[in-house]
């Protein structure tokens, strides 16, 4: 069943066209979002859906009947309205601001607080959870309090149709999430239809069925979240640059933009450092990393590149968090740096870098082979207690990577690893095999994301060159020290 | 106590709860002040005995010995007229004085700062400078005139707003109301200054008095106040919604134009009618609602009535100032509440601005 119907829409503002022939239609039970930048005419639209605005061109129907056929309480019994921010009445209780939300429940001149009246007030509150604070003045809540309390008045309507504007735009993110949690459960629970102006595309996509999305007051895209908001399309509605990734909980896509930043190199910023008991690498501007390292693992933003050195003995079990406090302790930031652990000498770490045609590669290494380990036959050995990795590796590209580059530099890296294993005779000590890497390697891969854009890091691509040859040559000189200071007693 | 909230100073949070005891509170202050009213004068007389008058007149018991029979004629023809003007008047002003802050969304308005009073009197003393006296109307032409000229200043005001912005903005009413008022009270003086024999009787007028003028002027402002006062309080509804802002009336189902017009004309007619019968009496349309809302909160079904009963009482109590401070002569009445209302306005204004400010 048809819902709400926009046909034709258009508005003007003096000379200024607004909306030009919008055209959408939201089912019964829908979550329909309205998405564009500022002035895009989304909050327009949903004036002139609320009435606050005549239409003059196009049509516009709730549950098949036209607006101009409603009166103002007939069209408050279908719908009601959460607004971006509700002016505050001073000295009204939270009961008598829901109260009003039945006005147009209500008949006659003075008309009587019934039954149904209160029940619908009651449950409203419920199920925003104000119960509580039924008798506390409106302006002793706190802004999202306050918005649940707006959106219980809205509730006691009894609407078929929730109209919401920007509804979390003054929150901070947990009222955010809250406050539409509470909302989706309430539509869902009542088969509400809700049509909702978002300007934040993420809300959008993780709450909306469909959206429609304006630019200039003209139909950009229409259709489900996951479907319409590709990056290509918002590039071009918000004119600045997007990106869009998976959800890290639900299936859904996030938007990112993508701030102009200053072009320059950082690559000349790194620095390799020494502590006592740790090699560090510093940039002077966060690099974006993919990584498998115990603090930092995932794709991360760090400026620290921290490998710390470990007794034979070190005792891995609490690893993660004696990191964390190690980090902590040598003034480093947990969440910006990326930490792993080693049982080799750090004073042998290996550090070489190339300059490619307006990029650059420079690989830090460190390698021991204690735990040599040939991956193609691993399932022959016993299962046995993990040990600091040995073969830790930091990869700088000072250029723009695509995750796919980030993915296939990960795999670029450790095939010329496993092949400098080889050229060395590094064997499995448990298969008698060639070893491929030690049991519990780690490697990171970060971009300074300025520069040149490389959308691939394969083996045939220069990047990818690049990064094969300098792991080898790395990994090669790191295993030749690990040697010499073995031979020494 | 939830995150956030501020301790906000006791008055601003609800004193009385009960609605029964407010009412009664309320009934209670405006019977004492119509009794303190009657009961004050040159001749002090008992409550008692005004009650035995009263029974006596209206209901047919024999009047009590002990009260003598001339102050029946001075309850009943001089005092019980001047104080029921006097609460009449009060009522009407502040009833209409909390419909234009609510409708306005502004504690701050009334009819006096919106020149429909202004405009009332330059119809008032146009009637007294012109001697005018329709025949169709007779001793209705002056609250007649006034009221219309009221009412002409509202939709002059409304209209000058509306051309200036759309959105009608509570500040660029009330700075029309000002400029409005302004030039109406140069149109007062020019009739003053053109005027002849009329200039005491414009002058008095303008004053404000509800002295010596009988139960002509209640029978003509009570049929004005009657329907004022149900039409505003038949929309207490819509002004509690108006109170969240003209779009969030509209959500929940108010006719936001027609309501709007419907409730300025009842609280037009009023102040209309108030000031034609006994001429710009300022402050009580101000001070009287708000001294309501600040202890009973801002329900417009609560608040229209109690302001009504409070208005009354004020006004009643404010003659009986009037009229004993420099005794035998009396002040102006304007001059009273004037005089209480103006501290009262920078009180009020000065922890209104205060709780915004946080």
């Amino acid at each position: 069943m048809t819902m709400l119907e926009v046909r034709a829409v258009s508005h003007q503002y003096g000379l200024k066209q607004v909306l030009d022939h919008v055209t959408f239609s939201v089912e019964k039970g829908e979550l329909f979002g309205i998405v564009g930048p500022n002035g895009s005419g989304k909050t327009t639209l949903l004036k002139l859906i609320s009435k606050e605005l005549p239409l003059v061109s196009g049509e516009i129907t709730i549950s098949g009947q036209p607006l101009s056929a409603l009166s103002a309480k007939q069209w408050a019994r279908m719908a009601a309205v959460l607004p971006q921010t509700a002016e505050t009445a001073y000295g009204y209780t939270v009961k008598e601001t829901v109260a009003l939300g039945r006005y147009a429940h209500q008949r006659g001149l003075f008309p009587t607080w019934t039954k149904e009246d209160e029940a619908a007030v009651q449950e409203a509150l419920a199920a925003v959870g104000l119960i509580d604070k039924i008798d506390e003045p409106l302006e002793r809540l706190s802004g999202g309090e306050r918005q649940r309390a707006y959106l219980a008045r809205a509730l006691a309507q009894e609407p078929q149709l929730l109209l919401l504007d920007e509804p979390t735009n003054h929150m901070d993110i947990s009222g955010q999430v809250r406050l539409l949690d509470r909302l989706v459960e309430a539509a869902r629970s009542r088969g509400l239809t809700v049509v909702a102006v978002f300007h934040d595309m993420n809300v959008a996509s993780l709450y909306c069925d469909r959206v429609i999305v304006l630019k200039e007051g003209k139909t950009a895209a229409l259709g489900a979240p996951a479907d319409v908001m590709t990056p290509a399309l918002l590039q071009e509605v918000f004119a600045a640059p997007v990106v869009r990734q998976a959800h890290p909980a639900a299936a859904k896509p996030v938007f990112s933009f993508v701030p102009k930043g200053k072009e320059e190199s950082p690559a000349a910023g790194l620095r390799l450092s020494f502590l006592d008991d740790a090699a560090v690498l510093a940039a002077r501007k966060p690099l974006r990393v993919l990584s498998s390292a115990l603090i930092g693992a995932g794709f991360q933003w760090a400026t620290h590149f921290v490998n710390r050195q470990v007794g034979l003995d070190y005792d891995c079990r609490d690893a993660e968090e004696d990191m964390h406090r190690y980090l902590e302790q040598r003034g480093f930031l947990p969440e910006r740096t990326v930490g792993m652990m080693t049982a080799v000498d750090v004073r042998d770490a290996v550090w070489v870098q190339e300059e490619g045609e307006a990029f650059l590669v420079a690989v830090m290494a460190t390698a021991g082979v204690g735990n040599a380990i040939d991956a193609a036959r691993s399932w022959q050995h016993k299962p046995f207690a993990v040990k600091p990795g040995t073969i830790n590796m930091v990869v700088v590209i000072d250029g723009r990577l695509t995750d796919a580059a980030f993915v296939q530099a990960v795999m670029t890296a450790t095939e010329a690893k496993a092949k400098a294993l080889a050229d060395r005779s590094v064997c499995d000590p448990e298969t008698g095999t060639v070893a491929t890497g030690t049991s519990t390697d780690s490697l990171a891969v970060a971009a300074t994301q300025t520069g040149r854009t490389f959308a691939y890091a394969g083996t045939a691509t220069e990047l990818g060159r690049a990064i094969g040859r300098l792991v080898y040559e790395a990994v090669t000189e790191a295993l030749d020290r690990y040697k010499r200071r073995r031979g020494r007693p | 106590m939830p995150k956030g909230s501020r301790n906000l100073p006791k008055p601003f949070t609800r004193m009385c709860s009960s609605k029964t005891l407010m009412y009664a509170l309320a009934v209670t202050t405006a019977v004492l002040s119509l009794l303190v009213g009657i009961s004050t004068g040159s001749l002090s007389i008992p409550f008692s005995s005004i009650i035995g008058i009263l029974a006596a007149e209206w209901f047919g018991v024999p009047l009590p010995s002990d009260i003598p029979a001339d102050w029946v004629p001075i309850v009943m023809a001089i005092r019980l007229p001047r104080v029921a003007l006097a609460f009449l008047v009060g009522a009407s002003l502040a009833m209409a004085g909390a419909a234009f802050q609510g409708l306005l969304k502004n504690a701050l308005a009334d009819p006096y700062t919106l020149g429909v009073s202004s405009g009332a009197s330059v119809g008032a003393v146009l009637v007294i400078f012109l001697g005018w006296q329709w025949p169709l109307f007779g001793t209705f032409t002056l609250p007649v005139v006034s009221i219309l000229f009221g009412m002409a200043t509202l939709a002059a005001v409304l209209a000058f707003t509306r051309a200036v912005e759309r959105q009608l903005s509570v500040e660029t009413i009330i700075l029309a109301g000002i400029i409005f008022g302004a030039f109406f009270s140069a149109l007062i003086s020019l009739m003053i200054a053109l005027t002849g024999e009329e200039l005491r009787q414009i002058i008095s007028w303008l004053m404000g008095s509800v002295a010596m003028r009988g139960w002509k002027y209640s029978g003509l402002l009570l049929p004005f106040f009657l329907i004022g006062a149900v039409v505003l309080i038949a929309n207490a509804r819509e002004l509690n919604a108006f109170a969240f802002g003209e779009a969030a009336a509209l959500h929940v189902g108010v006719d936001v134009t027609r309501r709007k017009v419907i409730i300025l004309t009842a609280a037009a007619l009023l102040t209309g009618a108030a000031v034609s019968v006994s001429g710009t009496i300022g402050f009580v349309g101000l001070v009287v609602p708000h001294m309501v809302r600040l202890v009973c909160g801002p329900n417009y079904r609560v608040l229209l009535p109690l302001s009504l009963l409070y208005g009354g009482a004020f006004l009643v109590l404010a003659d009986v100032a009037a009229r004993t401070i420099i005794e035998p002569r009396e002040l102006p009445i304007g001059v009273i509440t004037s005089l209480i209302g103006a501290p009262l306005f920078a009180v009020l204004f000065f922890r209104k601005t205060r709780r915004k400010m946080g």
